[in-house]
């Protein structure tokens, strides 16, 4: 579904990814760790197509397609996601009006049916639910005055409506209490299916226990430095990112 | 803002690219100012002595402005001084287009995009269709229904005629003709207008709008307009779409009165979208209008809502005068500039009663050259106990070669007054459009979508089609001014 080959990017003048390879198939959960500033959210925003982020080397294909050629919405409607480590205020803009802006710019460019008020109104109070919200959250400017955690339960409840093939969630356990973190995962666990896949961004163990990865990848300095399997969270919640720092000299972007 | 067309382009005939306008026959005055000019006007409408008198007294008042070049030099705008030797003051078509094909296709495809109906789009043009005939119908139909109520709404001609008495009291309470040079020459030519009166305890049942003045009428470039309601009443009244016009720069000169007695209300929305001007700057109206509202009543209650899209300059002050104790004024504002648009526009708030409050809220919204300016003045009179005013003047800015500017100022001269006074200027940023982008919208809805959030304090203030058809307007307005 997702192939990334020798991926380059650089923030500015500074280059931040170095040559990342992944290869991630229908239905996988993989999950990147690493220490802050390793590139983690780079990545995320690379594949997103961000402006700030320059891919200067490499190739992504996406469901057999040159992703990099795409402009950001295009990669959203073909079905990636992005569940934003900090997601961005719009004030005076409802979250259900936003969402539906959303969804029907996707569904029109698959020439499925726009939905209605009415209609999109009956999906959204259903939705809501998946995050543990009530109806009247989503009537609320796109997070404005949101607490850290609303942030969080917010993108997840976008990635319910969206329904992408591939959701980046970068850091969608930060700054979560245990009960809204029991909420995230369930909602992302509820989207896990053979069709869809996820890379997840996190620096905890916890998230993983709920949502368990089928692979986890380690980044220091702009490059994965090891792959495997879900015990590797454990290895590094003991041991921390030490001894790849210092295989991999100084972090990205110094 | 429902001007007909025909006047202004004939005016602009010779300059006129367009075609459609040119070979309309109309009955117009020679250009020029002077009392035989303003004789001419009045007694083509069969005014009264009184009216003359007064037509005339704004004339001398004006003329004499316009020789010692009093001129309206405070605003933020600039443009090249206006002879007013060379303009038209009384023009009136004697046919109209037969049909749509003879209307400019621009002019269409924007109303199209504004998703005006086709009958609409007739009505605005000013096409002689059954169409047209049919809204002027249903317009009087509805003036019957109305009338039943002892609601008058009409035009200002058919008021002087049929409630002479009323238009004595009211005309130039609220805005003297020596109130500005521009009201001033309002006084002394305007042409038509609407008029009306809300009687003692009626709520009016339905949104007046100037739809229907547009081809009943015929307004010209200065009309006036003049609401009163009356004890325990309440009004909202809507000032039109407007047509956007291809002409020369061309002079907008309007005046609109309100007067509210007591516990009365008048709620006053426009939208205004005259032609701003070509990519160049080339054209475009200069919209100098003035509009006040006397709260006159206690517990009475003005309120202004505009959104301001057109003209090449706007020059406009909705105010209010709180007399009444305890009333209420508000202003809610939001003025688009890109191009070469210049505004200058806020309010002002007089507290002159005791416990009176007002809010304003401005919203200014620049784009590629424009200028945009508030402009607000708040006073609290020496008797005007506990007077409370909160504003909030806040600028989007979209690209890096427009201005925002604002510019309060506040005159107390009591103690227990209380103001707040807030403002702050902010960009569409490239972070809140890659989000929505990531959600699957493009970027140019995703400008939109942005901006509307912007509006959205003034827009939830429009009666709900009113608020559609702002939010679409623009978004037409802003097609390709993203980045
Ligand atoms: N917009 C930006 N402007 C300047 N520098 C940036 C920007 N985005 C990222 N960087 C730099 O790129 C490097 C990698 O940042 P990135 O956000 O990808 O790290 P991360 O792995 O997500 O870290 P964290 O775990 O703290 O979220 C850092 O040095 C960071 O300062
Ligand atoms: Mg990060």
């Amino acid at each position: 579904m997702l192939e990334i080959k020798n991926l380059h990017a650089s923030v500015g003048d500074v280059e931040i990814l170095k040559g990342v390879n992944l290869s991630v198939n229908a239905g996988e959960v993989h999950a990147i760790m690493g220490p802050n500033g390793s590139g983690k959210s780079t990545l995320a925003n690379a594949l997103a197509g961000h402006a700030n982020y320059k891919v200067t080397a490499g190739s992504v294909t996406f469901d057999g397609k040159d992703l990099l050629a795409q402009p950001p919405e295009q990669r959203a409607r073909a079905g990636l996601f992005l569940s934003f480590q900090n997601p961005i205020e719009i004030p005076g803009v409802r979250l259900d009006h936003f969402l539906r802006a959303g969804l029907n710019a996707v569904n029109k460019s698959k020439g499925l049916e726009e939905l209605d008020v009415l209609k999109f109104d009956r999906l959204i109070a259903k939705k809501v639910k998946v995050v543990e919200m009530d109806r009247a959250f989503a009537r609320r400017a796109v997070n404005e005055g949101f607490s850290g955690g609303e942030r969080k339960r917010s993108e997840i409840l976008q990635m319910a409506v969206l329904e992408p093939k591939l959701a980046i969630l970068d850091e969608p356990d930060s700054g979560l209490d245990v009960d809204a973190l029991r909420v995230v995962s369930e909602g992302i666990n509820e989207l896990r299916s053979p069709e869809r896949s996820l890379l997840l961004i996190t620096h905890y163990q916890r998230i993983l226990s709920y949502v368990v990865p089928d692979f986890i990848h380690i980044i220091v300095n702009g490059r994965f430095v090891r792959s495997g399997g879900k015990e590797l969270a454990l290895e590094i919640e003991a041991e921390g990112y030490d001894k790849y720092t210092e295989a991999a000299g100084a972090p990205a972007g110094e | 803002m429902t001007t007909s067309n025909e006047v202004v382009q004939q005016a602009a005939a010779q300059e006129y690219k367009y075609g459609f306008i040119t070979d309309i026959e109309a009955e117009s005055t020679p250009p020029g100012l002077n009392e035989d000019i303003v004789r001419w006007i009045s007694a083509k409408k069969e005014e009264p002595e009184w009216l003359l008198e007064w037509r005339l007294r704004a004339l001398r008042h004006f003329l004499t402005l316009l020789e010692k070049e009093q001129l309206p030099a405070w605003a933020n705008v600039s443009y090249p001084p206006i002879n007013f030797q060379d303009i038209i003051y009384y023009s009136a078509p004697k046919s109209r287009p037969e049909s749509l094909e003879e209307v400019d296709p621009e002019i269409l495809e924007t109303y199209r995009k504004l998703g005006i109906s086709l009958d609409e789009q007739k009505l605005l043009a000013g096409v002689a269709v059954d169409a047209v005939f049919d809204s002027v119908s249903v317009a009087t139909t509805f003036k019957t229904e109305l009338a039943k109520q002892g609601i008058i709404f009409g035009s200002f001609s058919d008021a002087v005629r049929e409630h002479p008495d009323l238009v004595r009291k009211y005309l130039g309470s609220v805005v003297p003709y020596t109130d500005n040079f521009y009201a001033s020459l309002n006084a002394a030519v305007f042409t038509d207008g609407s008029f009306c009166y809300i009687p003692k305890g009626v709520r009016c049942p339905v949104d007046l709008t100037t739809y229907f003045r547009i081809n009943a009428a015929g307004t010209g470039q200065f009309e006036r307009t003049l609401i009163i309601a009356d004890d325990d009443s309440y009004v909202s009244y809507l000032e039109g779409c407007s047509a956007p016009m291809r002409d020369e720069n061309q002079l907008h000169a309007a005046v609109v009165e309100l007067v509210t007695e007591e516990n009365a209300e008048i709620k006053y929305s426009t939208i205004q979208n005259w032609y701003p001007g070509d990519a160049n700057g080339k054209g475009g109206i200069y919209n100098f209008v003035t509009k006040r509202g006397r709260c006159e009543g206690r517990n009475s209650k003005i309120s202004w809502t505009q959104v301001e899209t057109g003209s090449a300059i706007t020059w406009k002050y909705p105010s209010v005068i709180l007399k009444g104790d305890n009333s209420i004024g508000e202003f809610y504002s939001v003025a688009l500039t890109k191009g070469h648009q210049q505004a200058d526009t806020g309010t002002k708030m007089v507290h002159i009663g005791k416990n009176t409050r007002s809010t304003i809220i401005s919203k200014g919204i620049s784009a590629e050259h424009a200028e945009n300016t508030y402009r607000g003045q708040v006073k609290v009179m020496p008797n005007a106990d506990n007077a409370r005013n909160i504003t909030r003047c806040d600028s989007l800015l979209i690209g890096d070669q427009c201005g925002a500017h604002t510019t309060p100022y506040v005159e107390v001269r009591n103690n227990s007054a209380k103001l707040e006074h807030e403002a702050y200027t902010s960009r569409v940023s490239e972070d809140q459009l890659f989000y929505c982008n990531q959600r699957g919208i493009s970027l140019e809805d995703a400008q939109a979508l942005v901006i509307n959030g912007f509006c959205k304090e003034v827009f939830s203030k429009l009666p709900f089609e009113f608020a559609v058809e702002a939010t679409r307007l623009l978004e037409v307005n802003l097609e390709g001014t993203v980045g």
